[in-house]
């Protein structure tokens, strides 16, 4: 217990760096996801293709070996996704605009990983809508765009809703990889840093980290059963 | 460990036998060529008896202990093994090698795997609770490798400003010595699991410098003298080197310092050092006197 209470500002600020991480990495998958899942129903078939592609690379590779390729990789090419640093945004989130890559490389990665899972989760929840909703869209005037934005979407999200909890909830937990490329202070690299440099006992250490990413995704299943419960009352 | 006990029988008996022959013979300092004698029942008649040491060594370092092609171990560390056994009386081909990598090394020795552990194994009071240490035979120290043409760096004072990044390896004891020196570690360090990462992202300009032992970053110099150097000042930590034995054994322990002064003097241990790990470092180490606790 001492082990924890001695720590607990390396704990603590750990557990806010992998929060930062998730909130940012979770808000960009979702983003990407949805930009994928409609190419994924467009009506243009280079642009399905693209999205069946990039689903079916990024979902079917480790996300250690995604990992690899932005955070060892693309810097060869020139690459370090600089695009996050993001004027105002990195006013909040500091470590966006820094000199050093790894926070957002760490973002990219998984933002590139989980965006698959989300576009798929996002076209289960199209499915789901009934083929009469697109139809009376469409037969009424509706371009392929307001279609998707004020007919399929907003249905689809509610259906997808239980996947892509879980599709989050497995990326907070993913999140830990992050700590092995190069990022410092976030969860993983605390507990690296406590137990292997510092010498303290594993298996506290262990338990706090752990407890840290409890507290990330237990709240968040909460909150999507109520989610749930809410759109099973408008049905 | 039976053999090793009828080992030591038989070289008890062959002592005793013995013994009155040759009294001023070779004598604790023979070069290989007549059997050294050592006192009945200490390590080194047993191991001197039985021909064979078992030697507990580095694999992957660069300059101390690596493994060739071959799968034959070469270093700085792999050649002080070698003078010691043959201090015993042990030929070359009588050496069981066996890797001893950072985390294991007390182990080994606890649970009686290997007879000595010349593994780039700092010398601390931790360790020598579990274990006892002959030497040190080499100082190491943390110091700074940046890119070759770089000199805005020259010691961990240059990271004071909050500027310049640095790169390390997670859960090391030199990532946390480094640590002090900088303004905002969030945003100066970085941490990966191998120092080849740290290399390449020294190469790939992502990092400004790497920090480390000394010994692990000749290492990389020697693979790529154009590319990276050593920062102007010198180490800012002590790593004393030394030779792990089986805790207690303090016959065996002061007799490898005797080897290890030995060869200071009759000038093997620079030989030792030029052929390993000198190639890789200009300067020539000065041997730290032995520490006889």
């Amino acid at each position: 217990m001492d082990v924890i209470l001695n720590n607990r500002d390396a704990f603590f600020s750990g557990f806010l760096l992998t929060l930062q991480l998730c909130v940012l990495a979770g808000v960009g998958s979702l983003l990407l996801g949805t930009v994928l899942a409609v190419l994924r129903i467009s009506p243009v078939p280079p642009l399905r293709w693209l999205g069946t592609s990039y689903v079916n690379v990024f979902r079917n590779v480790p996300l250690t070996v995604v990992f690899f390729f932005v955070v060892f990789a693309l810097p060869t090419i020139g690459v370090r996704a600089d695009f996050l640093q993001i004027p105002g945004l990195d006013q909040v989130f500091t470590r966006l605009g820094i000199q050093l890559p790894y926070f957002r490389m760490a973002i990219f990665a998984l933002m590139l990983y989980t965006a698959a899972f989300v576009c798929e989760a996002l076209r289960s929840g199209v499915n789901a809508v009934p083929p009469g909703q697109a139809e009376a869209a469409r037969s009424i005037g509706l371009t392929f765009t307001q279609n998707v934005r004020h007919v399929v979407l907003p249905q689809a999200w509610k259906a997808a809703v239980v996947p892509l909890g879980s599709v989050i909830i497995a990326m907070i937990k993913n999140s830990a990889l992050a700590g092995f490329f190069g990022l410092t202070g976030d969860l993983s690299a605390t507990f690296q840093q406590l137990v292997s440099a510092r010498g303290q006992a594993a298996i506290p250490v262990f338990l706090a980290v752990a407890a840290g990413f409890l507290v990330l995704t237990i709240p968040l299943g909460l909150v999507l059963d109520q989610v749930e419960r809410r759109q099973a009352v408008t049905r | 460990m039976r053999t090793r006990k009828l080992a030591a029988l038989a070289a008890i008996g062959a002592l005793a036998l013995g013994a009155c022959g040759t009294e001023d013979g070779d004598g604790g300092d023979g070069n290989g060529n007549g059997a050294p004698e050592f006192e009945a029942g200490t390590t080194m008649a047993e191991l001197s008896e039985a021909g064979t040491i078992r030697v507990g060594t580095k694999y992957d370092q660069n300059g101390f202990g690596l493994v060739n092609l071959d799968g034959v171990p070469e270093g700085f560390d792999v050649e002080i093994a070698k003078i010691i056994a043959t201090e015993l009386g042990i030929p070359e081909d009588g050496i069981v090698w066996s890797e001893a990598p950072s985390a294991v090394r007390e182990e080994v020795l606890e649970r009686d795997e290997v007879d000595i552990v010349v593994a780039t194994y700092t010398i601390n009071d931790e360790r020598k609770e579990r274990i006892d240490f002959a030497g040190p035979y080499y100082i190491a120290g943390q110091h700074i490798m940046v890119a070759a043409d770089d000199d805005s760096i020259t010691g961990p004072e240059s990271f004071q400003d909050g500027e310049k990044t640095v790169c390390s390896v997670q859960g090391s004891t030199p990532s946390e010595n480094i640590r002090p020196f900088l303004a905002n570690e969030d945003e100066q360090l970085v941490l990966f699991d191998v120092y080849s990462r740290c290399a390449d992202a020294l190469t790939a300009g992502d990092v400004d410098a790497v920090t480390t032992d000394n010994v692990i970053l000749l290492g990389f110099i020697a693979d790529d003298p154009e590319a990276f150097k050593l920062v102007e000042e010198g180490t800012f930590t002590d790593e004393p080197y030394g030779i792990g034995v089986q805790k207690g054994d303090d016959e065996f322990r002061s007799f490898i310092n005797d080897v290890l002064e030995e060869i200071v003097a009759d000038g093997r241990y620079n030989e030792a050092w030029d052929a390993t790990a000198g190639q890789f470092d200009p300067n020539p180490p000065t041997p730290p006197t032995v520490d006889r606790y």
